[in-house]
């Protein structure tokens, strides 16, 4: 089988945000790291291509930094990367984000091409599902386990409240796969040896330019939540803290 | 002719999704601001019952889209169905639940039209004769105001608990219900749904505990675990964590609260470490009260707590055990 992986670069979970002057978007002098359910993307498709031989490409969209991404995932077994190199594509819709991957691959053969669920920065959970249709190719979300079949594969959906539901598909196909659905493995020291001399690919803003339109969302303002309740900051040291916070289960929340 | 607002209802198996009249909610909220007029329908294969429901709310009108493919839910099917229904019905804004089954096909439907879905919305502000939504982004960190271009229609979907169920608006007598039968041709759908299924009893409902003392990846390792246990017994509640606690293995799956796990509203919902990503606060926005220990003081779970206590929960625990053990004499 032959899989792409579409993954995205992201600032680190803890790492303290900015806005940048105008108000539209952070300061970008952060860390980051690989989106969560990216790397359990990328997962998924080297254990399919260990049980079925194939390849693996990785995909990003993003500036220099992202590369990093496509080197870990190098490291860990995936035979090749494209890199749609240009800071512009951080600031492209879902839509636009889609039609730039499927004009960089328009000359790739997949069978699968998995995403991330969705990202921890614009948290759209679209643009896998767009690809598809733009595409042209069935797909199915939030996917927790994937076994090929006679016609094509059977995935588990995860649905709300603990229900799932297996669905038989044809290939080619788009899955958006969810975090937990396997273990991650670590990238060994021969691995990242090799990723030095794996091929990437670049594409330039320039080569898909054609294929992207305006944006159809625009981010007017970017801004800290106001605060819709009256949150009480309970300080000193911790032993303090730990009689000031009986009080109020005591008194307030009334539960001891 | 006027604008239109169309809430898509969201059923499963032929019931309502309930969470859909929060969707009708903002619908009449939208309504109310700009002066277009509020429609609805509902999608499936037998669901007039369902038609006739929201007709009872204060909306125009109701249509009922029929199609036999439409059972059970594919997102070629009900992706097809719309898109053939909103280019003989225009409108300007479509909305629905941000929904497990939303979230599958919306973004394919958008795309099939050519516009756009803005996704997990909040809120919404009608400023200048402009249409803004607002969004969380960078996990719930900031939110977004966001405005939409294009030819339309604009597809929106609410993150639950956006808008009150309890506030939808009854009508002065019931709206009509139009059946509109849409075609979906052989070969249209390409994926074949198997029955949906549950994993395995729940062992716990924690939908019943009065107290629930929940851990995220501030827990820091599996060991620790033991340390928010004996905070929960001495509370006399239930242990929880957020996903990756349990896609770990920490806790069994049947502990986890957000929108891939349980949703509660306890008297008291005790979290540890938890940053408060919008998938697990959408599971636990609803308790009395929310206490939240964690080292960040940046962190989006103090947005919603009502007592907040910046700082290392493992210099915490300990003396609060203790504290509890005491006031419980």
């Amino acid at each position: 089988m032959k899989i792409l992986v579409c993954m995205k670069q992201v600032p680190q979970k803890d790492a303290p945000l900015k806005l940048n002057e105008a108000g539209t978007w952070i300061r970008e002098d952060v860390s980051y790291e690989v989106n969560e359910p990216d790397a359990f993307a990328l997962e998924e498709a080297l254990r399919q291509k260990e049980k079925h031989t194939g390849e693996v490409v990785v995909l990003t969209a993003g500036p220099a930094r992202a590369q990093q991404v496509l080197r870990e995932a190098l490291a860990k077994g995936a035979d090749r990367a494209i890199h749609l190199e240009d800071a512009a594509f951080v600031g492209l819709d879902a839509y636009n984000t889609a039609r730039a991957i499927a004009a960089a691959i328009k000359d790739e053969k997949f069978d699968l091409i998995f995403t991330g669920l969705q990202s921890d920065d614009y948290g759209y959970a679209q643009t896998g599902v767009i690809l598809a249709q733009i595409q042209g190719w069935p797909h199915a979300t939030i996917i927790m386990q994937i076994e090929k079949n006679e016609g094509g594969i059977r995935v588990k959906r995860e649905l709300e409240a603990g229900f799932f539901q297996f669905v038989d598909m044809p290939l080619p196909a788009v899955l958006t796969i969810q975090s937990g659905i396997n273990k991650l493995r670590y990238a060994t020291l021969i691995g990242i040896k090799q990723a030095k001399t794996k091929p990437l690919r670049k594409v330039t803003m320039t080569e898909v330019q054609a294929a992207v339109g305006g944006n159809l969302q625009k981010i007017e303002k970017l801004y800290v939540p106001q605060k819709s309740k009256n949150t009480e900051f309970l300080e000193g040291p911790p032993a303090e803290v730990a009689k000031k916070l009986v009080e109020k289960l005591k008194n307030e929340v009334r539960v001891l | 002719m006027t604008d239109i607002i169309l809430v898509v209802v969201e059923q499963r198996e032929g019931k309502l999704n309930r969470v859909s009249w929060e969707t009708i909610t903002a619908g009449q909220a939208i309504a109310a601001q700009t002066g277009w007029t509020l429609e609805a329908a509902v999608v499936g294969s037998g669901v007039g019952t369902i038609a006739g429901e929201v007709a009872a709310k204060k909306v125009a009108k109701v249509y009922d889209i029929e199609s036999a493919k439409l059972e059970p839910y594919t997102p070629d099917a009900f992706s097809h169905a719309l898109k053939e229904f909103l280019t003989k019905h225009p409108a300007k804004v479509v909305l629905m639940p941000h929904t497990y089954q939303v979230r599958d096909f919306v973004p394919k439907l958008a795309t099939s039209l050519h516009t756009t879905a803005v996704s997990d919305v909040i809120g919404c502000k009608y400023d200048g004769g402009k249409l803004l939504f607002t969004r969380q982004m960078f996990q719930g960190k900031f939110v977004a105001d966001v405005s939409f271009a294009g030819a339309g229609p604009c597809f929106v979907t609410f993150q639950n608990g956006s808008f009150r169920a309890d506030k939808v608006e009854a009508g002065a007598s019931a709206a009509p219900v139009e059946t509109v039968n849409v075609d979906v041709p052989d070969g249209v759908v390409r994926n074949k749904p198997q029955e949906v299924f549950k994993e395995a009893k729940q062992a716990v409902d924690l939908t019943q505990a009065e107290i629930i003392v929940s851990v995220g990846r501030g827990i820091k390792e599996q060991k620790n675990i033991e340390l928010a246990k004996q905070l929960a017994d001495a509370l006399g509640g239930e242990i929880a964590a957020s996903r990756p606690i349990c896609d770990n293995g920490w806790l069994p799956m049947d502990r986890q609260i957000g929108s891939s796990g349980q949703t509660v509203a306890p008297k008291l919902y005790l979290a540890l470490g938890i940053s408060g990503a919008i998938q697990h606060i959408v599971g636990m926005k609803g308790a009395k009260s929310i206490v939240a220990i964690n080292k960040d003081s940046e962190a989006p779970i103090f947005e919603i707590a009502d007592y907040a206590v910046v700082g290392n929960l493992f210099d915490i625990v300990p003396p609060l055990i203790e504290e509890v053990k005491k006031a419980k004499g």
